[in-house]
């Protein structure tokens, strides 16, 4: 059974379709990408997940569930987690405090204090950021700001991460750093969502890629697949290019 | 050695605080009855500026609703100062506050920034507004008259409260909720998405702060007597909370302490032959103390003892 | 009946004129400026105490100290603002943190502004009697300083909104109200446009201080509660939104009117039944985005 179903998920602001009838589903243990031109409607898609934006027409089942119309925070304790475009830590919070937050409220399960602070360690250790855990968020260079928002995401131990252009920003050592984080992830058994534009991550990080337009998917398939269809190329890298030789 | 050092200097912080505390409830037997007066009034400032703190100072919803609660508190001393005990009626006060601002919180904390506190604060002025036109118009006794209670009563009610509010603003501000607070205080949004259920912690958050204000209005009815919408309900015990948790800093416990003490110990000196005087000083204060003190006065004090940033 | 319902109607328009000044005055100060300036209310009593002192010790007219008195309080503001408002904004780390530290110096302002003028003039209610002969419109009868006040507001209401609308300052301001960022990019000098629309609110207040005195006693306290009226208008009226403070200061006003003929203490319940209604349906405001 896929770990995440959307059926005709749709989303208007105001007159305008953000997500027009989009179907999608993610089997567990993939990594699957979302990409597209800005304005596709690639976040909007997070957000409705997420539950942070309600739905205006269509379903999305979590492991089989109903979960448009929840809460985010229930979402979350489901086992949907989330980084952010713009990353939205707790800037005037220690390192180590942001991802204990999300260590001892996001679970289903009530977390002792001991316990989620063994664990913070742990997920600091596995982004590697635990030398730095009495840093303030803020102070971070961009690159350990995405991966301390990618620890928090992991603290509330979901079975679904969701990415959102984790990579943006990134010099290319940092993006293979990045790359290898999301590997690692993987490895874990967590099922990964990630939007990027980064071409060459999605290429060679995920197992499929969904292609989204004007709020319409119009592709989806294995990343080689999808490079090479003429409708994505013609949208997305101009007429005469191939993803391939970028 | 290190080790010992620590230890002494914490004794040396608890047996301080164990002596001002002795002090206090000493008081009465050794001072003259102004003076516990005036503790009084400074003790009643400080419970707001405290409780306010709770659920204002790591969230950064800054309430103007502290008249209101504290006005329900006085209201029911009012009404029910007569017929039962004291320490029921205070406890009731503080209970009815509770479920006011349970309401409020649930309609209205999602509103956020400047809609909160113009909400807030037009909530509170509805109260009294709405109560004076009722006395006035409908029953006709604008008024009440609020039965008397020793002066020694009242403060040690008053200290009692205070102790209360302090013991259970440190454990909310050690424990997991003020972990929440103030991840909701700095990305509201993304502390939803760790899993935080932000509506639940505000709402019970704000309640638990009216709570004592409102508990504190209702011992402090007993020492004014007489009471009406517009004593109970005045909007200058909603800004000066505010006031004095920003003077004094809201990042610790401290800052309303020191905040309030001040403000209030100047009020009680100034406010009978100088009162614009005092309220003049207060608004040139508290700008200086925007534009070079961001963390209040206590933060620079933190700062000048550790001789450097954080 | 018809003449009450004229009443009514006239006594509303009169009101809702002073209404739709001081939020357009707020609207200005917050649309663009961002802050919300809770002392507004205090540049209002400063300009009509200062047209009462004019009056009754140099005999000078309302009408001329609304020349005196305006552009005073826009300098006013303006200072004000690129001192301490821009001060702050440059200091604080987020748009948020902005809007807390300005509301709270805004409140220093407040106690400030509202004790030197309770020192000068000590707390009791003030007033004097200008243009008091009666005025009869089909029937209404009201005292010529009211229809006066309501011809200067809607004349200063009137011009200003062409001033916006159809000169290039003004079309400055609103680029800047929509958007800061791209009016710094196509050449609006953003620093001293922040400046101007603040000091354009204090020009508002410093119109409606005159007329306010013409019409009713004045005291050293009465600013909090135009702040607080100017404040439900701008969000009935849709935050940053002209247009919209016009639209409702003359709606609140009317309303206001409608519910004083039935029981007059209730009119400021009324505004805030309706701003904690607006509030919690639809706090966009009526004509908001």
């Amino acid at each position: 059974m896929p770990i995440l179903e959307g059926k005709k998920v749709t989303k208007y602001f105001g007159g305008l379709a953000a997500l027009y009838q989009v179907d999608f589903d993610i089997n567990p243990g993939e990594v699957v990408g979302l990409i597209g031109p800005n304005g596709a409607g690639k976040t909007t898609l997070f957000n409705l997940i997420s539950g942070f934006l309600p739905i205006t027409a269509g379903e999305i089942r979590y492991k089989g569930k109903k979960i448009n119309g929840l809460n985010p925070n229930q979402i979350c304790r489901q086992g949907v987690a989330r980084t952010f475009q713009s990353t939205k830590l707790f800037a005037g919070m220690t390192v180590f405090e942001n991802v204990l937050a999300a260590s001892l409220f996001g679970s289903k399960r009530t977390v002792s204090i001991p316990e989620a602070e063994s664990e913070t360690l742990e997920l600091l250790e596995f982004v590697d950021l635990l030398s730095l855990r009495t840093m303030l968020a803020k102070d971070l260079p961009i690159a350990y700001q995405k991966r301390l928002e990618v620890a928090r995401a992991l603290a509330t131990k979901p079975d679904l991460l969701m990415l959102d252009e984790v990579m943006a920003g990134l010099n290319p050592v940092e993006v293979v750093e990045a790359m290898g984080l999301v590997a690692k992830i993987r490895d874990r058994g967590i099922t990964i969502f990630m939007i990027e534009h980064v071409m060459k991550a999605i290429m060679e990080v995920c197992d499929r890629i969904i292609v989204l337009h004007h709020g319409n998917k119009i592709a989806e398939g294995k990343p080689e697949d999808v490079a090479n269809s003429p409708k994505v190329i013609e949208i997305y890298l101009g007429e005469q290019t191939h993803a391939r030789s970028q | 050695m290190e080790g010992f050092n620590v230890i002494t200097k914490k004794h040396f912080i608890v047996g301080g605080i164990f002596l001002i505390l002795i002090l206090l409830f000493l008081m009465p037997f050794y001072a003259k009855p102004y003076l516990v007066i005036s503790l009084t009034n400074i003790l009643m400032y400080i419970i707001l500026t405290v409780s306010w703190v709770i659920f204002s100072g790591p969230t950064h919803y800054i309430s103007l609703a502290s008249a209101a609660f504290f006005g329900v508190g006085i209201y029911t001393s009012a009404l029910l100062g007569k017929t039962l005990p004291l320490t029921v009626v205070v406890v009731t006060g503080g209970f009815a506050s509770f479920i006011l601002a349970f309401f409020i919180g649930l309609l209205t904390l999602r509103l956020r920034g400047m809609y909160f506190i113009i909400f807030t604060f037009s909530i509170s002025e509805l109260i009294r507004h709405s109560l004076l036109w009722w006395e006035t118009n409908v029953t006709g006794t604008v008024g009440r008259w609020v039965v008397m209670v020793s002066h020694n009563t009242v403060y040690y009610i008053i200290l009692t409260i205070f102790m209360i509010t302090f013991i259970i603003a440190y454990i909310i501000r050690r424990s997991r909720v003020g972990l929440a607070l103030r991840c909701i205080g700095e990305q509201e949004e993304a502390a939803i998405h760790i899993g935080i259920n932000s509506t639940l912690i505000k709402t019970f958050t704000f309640a638990i702060s009216a709570l004592f204000m409102g508990s504190t209005g209702a011992i402090m009815a007993t020492r004014w007597t007489y009471i009406d919408p517009r004593i109970a309900f005045d909007p200058h015990l909603s800004f000066m909370p505010v006031l004095m948790a920003i003077f004094g800093g809201t990042i610790h416990l401290y800052g309303p302490l020191l905040g309030a003490t001040i403000f209030a110990y100047l009020e009680e000196i100034l406010t009978t032959k100088f009162p614009y005087y005092y309220m003049l000083l207060f608004g040139a204060i508290l700008i200086v103390v925007i534009l070079f003190l961001p963390h209040g006065l206590f933060g620079m004090i933190q700062k000048r003892l550790k001789g450097g940033p954080k | 009946m018809f003449e009450t319902i004229l009443n009514i109607i006239i006594a509303g328009l009169i009101m809702g004129g002073i209404y739709a000044l001081i939020a357009v005055g707020l609207s200005l100060q917050y649309g663009v400026g961002r802050v919300l300036n809770i002392s507004h209310g205090e540049f209002i009593m400063i300009g009509a105490f200062a047209t009462w002192s004019l009056y009754t010790l140099l005999g000078i007219s309302p009408l001329l100290s609304l020349i005196i008195c305006g552009p005073f309080l826009f300098f006013l503001g303006f200072i004000i603002h690129r001192t301490l408002f821009q001060y702050l904004r440059g200091k604080s780390e987020s748009m948020g943190a902005f809007a807390d530290s300005s509301l709270l110096a805004s409140f220093g302002l407040l106690f400030i502004i509202q004790n030197i003028a309770l020192l000068i003039w000590k707390a009791d209610l003030r007033g004097y009697s200008y243009l008091n002969s009666p005025v009869n419109i089909l029937g209404a009868i009201f005292t010529a300083n009211r229809i006066v006040a309501l011809f200067f507001a809607v004349i200063i209401s009137l011009v200003f909104y062409l001033f916006l609308s159809h000169t290039r300052m003004g079309k400055a301001i609103r680029a800047s109200a929509e958007d800061p960022m791209i009016a710094q990019v196509m050449g609006v000098n953003i620093h001293r446009m922040l400046a101007i629309c603040f000091g354009l609110g204090a020009l508002m207040a410093g119109f409606a201080g005159p007329l306010i005195s013409m019409m009713y006693e004045i005291q050293p306290t009465m600013g909090i509660e135009y702040t607080i009226i100017a404040i439900i208008v701008v969000v009935l009226g849709g935050l940053g939104s002209i247009t919209g403070s016009l639209i409702g200061g003359f709606s609140l006003g009317l309303i206001g009117s409608i519910v004083t003929y039935f029981n007059p203490g209730l009119s400021l319940i009324a505004y805030y039944v309706i701003f904690i209604l607006l509030l919690l349906i639809r706090p966009t405001g009526i004509l908001g985005k």
